[in-house]
């Protein structure tokens, strides 16, 4: 490879040509981690959170921190807590965690799409710490021209945010009632803040006006009218699917 | 544990893996066509606009104008961290005032 620009590799990597080696290194890695340390901190705040809910909910430190560390979905795990009563409703919670979820799809597609000849055991691990906001770092990263075109960058970022996440629901669950709420502090704000800053840096001009705008209509109105995260998926589809009919290349 | 609590948290880990191997497999199984390919890459964008509209949108002028701070601090900066600090800061502060 004597390209130096690492924009031409990820040019690359999107258009799938075959024969290009994905580069996928520890040191990207650690780059992703590196990066991510803010969010870490806001995953951290909220997985706090967690665990007080989740021993105030009734769960056992075992199924609490088995919850963080095998399903590590933010979202999915409050509404879980809601739902968790005696008898558990096994499959009313299982359904919901999947619908909740359901947008995870549509993510893992548009990242494959960047690294097409990336083996399945990277693709599939990475997969496990796929969440919001790994999601939101390497798709920034990954549209910067000055960005990394490592694809272990998600890996990384996501591994990072995973350690935080357990941890803060070890640490909730212990102190209980001595953990303070974070939105005292403006701290439920920290992720729309991160997410608005990464947009930030994703603008590439006129043309993301169409896209975007429609995805913010159709969010609000979803959010107000149906439950869950549905807001989310329904935004993301309105808009992707305006911005590709309407972007002329 | 109780095996109704471990049955559920693994049904859950289970179904929320799903959904995240389950595009990407989409994707290997069959290389997208050109004009999925350009439909994916407006995917992020509008992911990221969905995520934060209800709230930096439609929840308060507080979230709204703090939302707003953290944008210029971004476009000025670029850096993640300062923008979250003040995006944070305004809203404590606007929540605060705006009550």
């Amino acid at each position: 490879m004597s390209e130096p620009a690492s924009s031409s590799a990820v040019e690359q990597a999107a258009s799938g040509k075959p024969g290009f080696d994905v580069t996928f290194t520890v040191s990207g890695a650690l780059t992703g981690a590196r990066k991510t340390l803010p969010l870490a901190a806001s995953v951290f705040a909220v997985g706090t959170v967690f665990g007080v809910l989740a021993r105030q909910a009734g769960l056992p430190a075992a199924e609490s921190l088995s919850m963080s560390a095998l399903v590590f979905a933010g979202a999915a795990q409050f509404i879980a807590l809601g739902l968790w009563t005696a008898p558990l409703p096994v499959l009313t919670i299982i359904l919901t965690t999947l619908v909740v979820n359901l947008r995870h799809v549509l993510m893992g597609a548009a990242w494959r799409a960047r690294y097409p000849d990336l083996s399945a055991p990277r693709v599939y691990s990475s997969a496990f710490v796929m969440v919001d906001e790994s999601w939101a770092m390497t798709m920034r990263e990954v549209e910067d021209p000055s960005g990394t075109s490592d694809a272990a960058f998600m890996l990384g970022s996501g591994l990072a945010l995973f350690l935080a996440w357990i941890s803060a629901a070890a640490i909730g669950q212990t102190l209980g009632g001595l953990v303070r709420d974070p939105a005292e502090w403006g701290l439920d704000f920290a992720f729309t803040a991160a997410v608005v800053a990464l947009l930030v840096g994703m603008w590439k001009g006129k043309r993301d006006l169409v896209p975007w705008d429609v995805a913010a209509v159709v969010a609000v109105a979803a959010s107000h009218w149906l439950p869950g995260k549905w807001y989310i998926l329904l935004g993301a589809l309105a808009g992707s699917v305006a911005g590709a009919l309407t972007d002329a290349d | 544990m109780r095996t109704e609590a471990l049955v559920t948290i693994l049904g859950m880990a289970l179904v929320t893996y799903a959904t995240r191997a389950g595009g990407m497999w989409l994707v290997g199984r069959a290389s997208p066509s050109p004009r999925v390919q350009a439909w994916l890459r407006q995917v992020p964008g509008a992911v990221l606009v969905s995520i934060i509209a209800p709230v930096a949108l439609a929840s308060g002028p507080a979230e709204t104008a703090a939302a707003l701070a953290a944008a210029l601090v971004a476009a000025r900066t670029r850096n993640l961290l300062l923008a979250m600090l003040v995006g944070v800061a305004a809203v404590r502060l606007l929540r605060f005032w705006m009550v």
